[in-house]
C-alpha cells in the first residue's frame, strides 16, 4: 500500500507540469504532438488500446488456458504433468523474445493464414476486418498477448480445478455425467472464484505488457492510435512510454507527459484490479471451497 | 519330471486340506450364482487390483429385484471397492484393474459395447459424505441428473422432484424451501437429498456406501425408513459398518474379510447361525 502511494506521488509530481498546461484535456485528449512549439499530449487513445488490447487478449487467452488446465486435469498424470510443465515453461519465456518471435515468425503466418482470409471474406460488410492487415496490428499484438498470459492463467486454474473435492466429480459421474457435463456440474461451479482469480492475474499482465506489444502493435501517434479494426496499428500507454521515454527532452513537456501516462496507466491498472476482486467476491460459493 | 509334479501337487492338496481341518485362514467357500434365481444383477469372480495390490479377490454375488443386500465387513476388507465396481465408478481411479465378469440384467457391463455413462443412468450412488452441488438450490440438486438427460419440461421436473424427495423422506422438511441452496440443509437432509437425486434419474439399483455413517441416530433412522421403502421399486445394496443396521434393513448379507466375500446368505441366517467362523467371530463382536 505504502509502495503505491509512494509511486503515485512519483509520478504525481513528475506529471505535473503536462497536468497542469493541460488539466483534463490530458486525460481525455487525443493529440499527441512532441515537436517543439505544436506540443499537445492526450492519452485517450492509447488508454483506448490498452484496453482493447487487454480485452482481447483475455477473450483468447482465458477460454484457451481453462481448456489447457481442463485437458491436464482430466488426463493421466503421465500426460498431464509435462504438459502442464510445458506450459508453464512458457511464462519463463522473456517477453522481448515473444516480441521477436512475433514480429519474424508469427506475424507472418498469421496475417497469411488468418487475417487475410478473414478480412477477404468478410472485410467488405464488418467493420472489425475491414482495414488491410499487415500483421502490426490490434488482433496479432494481442494474440501474442493472449499466449503470453497462457502459463499463468492455466497453472492457476489447473490448481483451483485439481481442488475440487472427488466427491463432487463423483456425483456428476453417478448421475451419468459425461466429461465435459462433470465440468460443468461439479467442477466449474465449486472452482468459478478461483478461475476468475486465475484470469484477474492474466489481466493484470496483459494491460501492463509492454516488450512485445511495443513490437507488434504498430504505434500509431495521437487520434490514429484509436484503432478503427482489428487490423488497424495502434498504441497502448506503455508502448507510448517505451517508444518516446528515451528521446524525450525533459526540459519540454514531452517527459512530465509521457510521466503522466504512466500515471494514467498506473490507475487504470489499479482500478481493473479492484473492480475485479470485487466481481471475484461477489461470486464466492456459499459453504464451497475454492 | 511328471512324477515329481504329481507329488509336489499332491502335497500341496494335503497342505491345503490340512489348513481346512485346522481351521486356521480357510478359503471361501466354492461361490456359486443359483441360476434360476432370476438376479438383477450379479458378479462373477471380480477382483479388483489397485495398483498391483489385490483390493477384492474373486467375489461372486446375486442381486436380487425388490431387495435389499448389505454388505458388512472390518474397515479395508474390499467392500467399498466391490461396491463401487458395479457402477464402473473405478474408470476414473488412476492404477485400478477389474477383472471379472459384472451383468446388470444378463449384460457384461465391462463388455465393450456398455456405455458406463448410460449404464450409470441406470445403477445410481449414494455416497458415504453428502456431496450436494454447493451452488446449487435443493431443486435444482434433485433435477440436475434429469437436466442431463436433457428433460426441460417444467411441469415432468417438479413431478418427479416432489416424487423423488418423498421416496427420500425429505419432501415434508424441504418442500417449502426448494429455492433454498443445499449447503443449507442438514448433513442428514443432505444425505436425503443426494437419495433423493440419484432416485430422480429412475434407477434400478442403488449402490449406497455407507450412508449413515456421517449421521445421527435420528437421521439414520429416517434413512433407514427411506431404505426399507425403495425396496418396493428397485435393488438396494449397501455397504455398512453398523452390523445392528443390517440386520434391520437387509434381506440379504455378505461378510468380506481382507478381499474375500466370506460368506453371502439370508441375512438373518449369515447373523444367528453363521457358517464361518471369522463371520461368527465378527457377528458376534470378536474383532472388526
Amino acid at each position: 500500500m505504502a509502495v503505491i502511494a509512494l509511486m503515485v506521488y512519483e509520478l504525481a509530481m513528475g506529471s505535473a507540469p503536462a497536468l497542469a498546461e493541460y488539466g483534463l484535456d490530458f486525460v481525455v485528449g487525443t493529440d499527441w504532438n512532441a515537436v517543439e512549439g505544436r506540443e499537445s499530449f492526450g492519452v485517450l487513445p492509447y488508454l483506448v488500446g490498452t484496453l482493447i488490447t487487454a480485452a482481447l487478449a483475455m477473450a483468447i487467452g482465458v477460454p484457451l488456458s481453462i481448456g489447457i488446465a481442463m485437458f491436464i486435469t482430466d488426463s493421466p498424470a503421465r500426460i498431464g504433468r509435462p504438459l502442464g510443465f510445458v506450459v508453464e515453461l512458457l511464462a519463463a519465456v522473456p517477453s522481448v523474445i515473444y516480441g521477436l518471435w512475433g514480429l519474424y515468425v508469427f506475424r507472418g503466418l498469421f496475417v497469411e493464414w488468418v487475417e487475410r482470409p478473414l478480412h477477404d471474406a468478410l472485410g467488405a460488410d464488418i467493420w472489425l476486418f475491414s482495414a488491410a492487415p499487415f500483421g502490426l496490428d490490434v488482433l496479432t499484438a494481442s494474440t501474442v498477448l493472449a499466449i503470453m498470459i497462457v502459463p499463468t492463467v492455466s497453472s492457476v486454474s489447473r490448481e483451483v480445478m485439481a481442488a475440487v473435492p472427488q466427491q463432487q466429480r463423483e456425483a456428476a459421474f453417478m448421475l451419468g455425467a459425461t466429461r465435459w457435463e462433470m465440468f460443468r456440474l461439479a467442477i466449474f461451479p465449486h472452482s468459478r472464484t478461483g478461475l476468475a482469480g486465475a484470469a484477474i492475474l492474466g489481466l493484470g499482465r496483459a494491460v501492463g505488457e509492454t516488450m512485445a506489444v511495443t513490437m507488434l502493435i504498430g504505434n500509431a501517434k495521437g487520434a490514429s492510435a484509436i484503432p478503427s479494426s482489428l487490423f488497424s496499428p495502434s498504441q497502448t500507454m506503455s508502448s507510448i512510454i517505451a517508444n518516446e521515454f528515451v528521446e524525450a527532452s525533459p526540459a519540454s513537456l514531452h517527459l512530465p507527459a509521457l510521466i503522466g501516462v504512466g500515471l494514467v496507466l498506473l490507475a487504470t491498472a489499479v482500478s481493473i484490479n479492484i473492480v475485479a476482486h470485487l466481481l471475484v467476491r461477489r461470486m464466492r460459493v456459499p459453504g464451497g471451497g475454492a | 519330471m511328471s512324477a515329481a509334479g504329481a507329488a509336489l501337487e499332491a502335497a500341496g492338496a494335503a497342505a491345503g486340506a490340512e489348513a481346512q481341518a485346522s481351521g486356521e485362514v480357510q478359503e471361501p467357500p466354492a461361490p456359486a450364482l443359483d441360476a434360476g434365481a432370476g438376479y438383477k444383477m450379479t458378479a462373477e469372480g471380480v477382483s479388483v487390483l489397485y495398483s498391483g495390490k489385490e483390493a477384492v479377490r474373486n467375489v461372486t454375488m446375486g442381486f436380487k429385484e425388490r431387495s435389499v443386500t448389505a454388505l458388512i465387513g472390518p474397515s479395508g476388507c474390499g467392500k467399498t471397492t466391490f461396491l463401487r465396481c458395479l457402477n464402473r465408478m473405478h474408470d476414473m481411479t488412476p492404477g485400478a484393474v477389474v477383472t471379472g465378469r459384472i451383468t446388470l440384467d444378463g449384460v457384461d457391463l465391462y463388455s465393450r459395447d456398455v456405455d458406463p455413462i448410460y449404464h450409470r443412468r441406470k445403477v445410481g450412488m449414494v455416497f458415504q459424505k453428502p456431496n450436494p452441488f454447493p451452488t446449487m438450490s435443493v431443486y435444482d440438486n434433485v433435477v440436475a441428473g434429469l437436466r442431463l438427460n436433457g428433460v426441460r419440461d417444467r411441469r415432468a421436473l417438479d413431478e418427479i422432484a416432489e416424487d423423488s424427495l418423498r421416496m427420500a423422506f425429505l419432501w415434508d422438511e424441504v418442500s417449502d424451501s426448494l429455492s433454498k441452496p443445499a449447503v443449507e440443509l442438514s448433513g442428514g437432509q443432505q444425505q436425503r437429498l443426494c437419495i433423493a437425486r440419484a432416485l430422480a434419474i429412475q434407477p434400478e439399483v442403488l449402490l449406497m456406501d455407507e450412508p449413515a455413517s456421517a449421521l445421527d441416530p435420528i437421521a439414520t433412522q429416517k434413512i433407514e425408513e427411506a431404505i426399507v421403502d425403495l425396496k418396493r421399486e428397485l435393488a438396494v445394496i449397501i455397504v455398512t459398518h453398523n452390523m445392528q443396521q443390517a440386520v434391520r434393513i437387509s434381506d440379504y448379507t455378505g461378510f468380506m474379510y481382507m478381499g474375500d466375500l466370506i460368506e453371502f446368505r439370508d441375512t438373518r441366517k449369515l447373523f444367528t447361525d453363521p457358517r464361518h467362523r471369522l463371520t461368527e467371530q465378527y457377528v458376534k463382536g470378536t474383532f472388526g
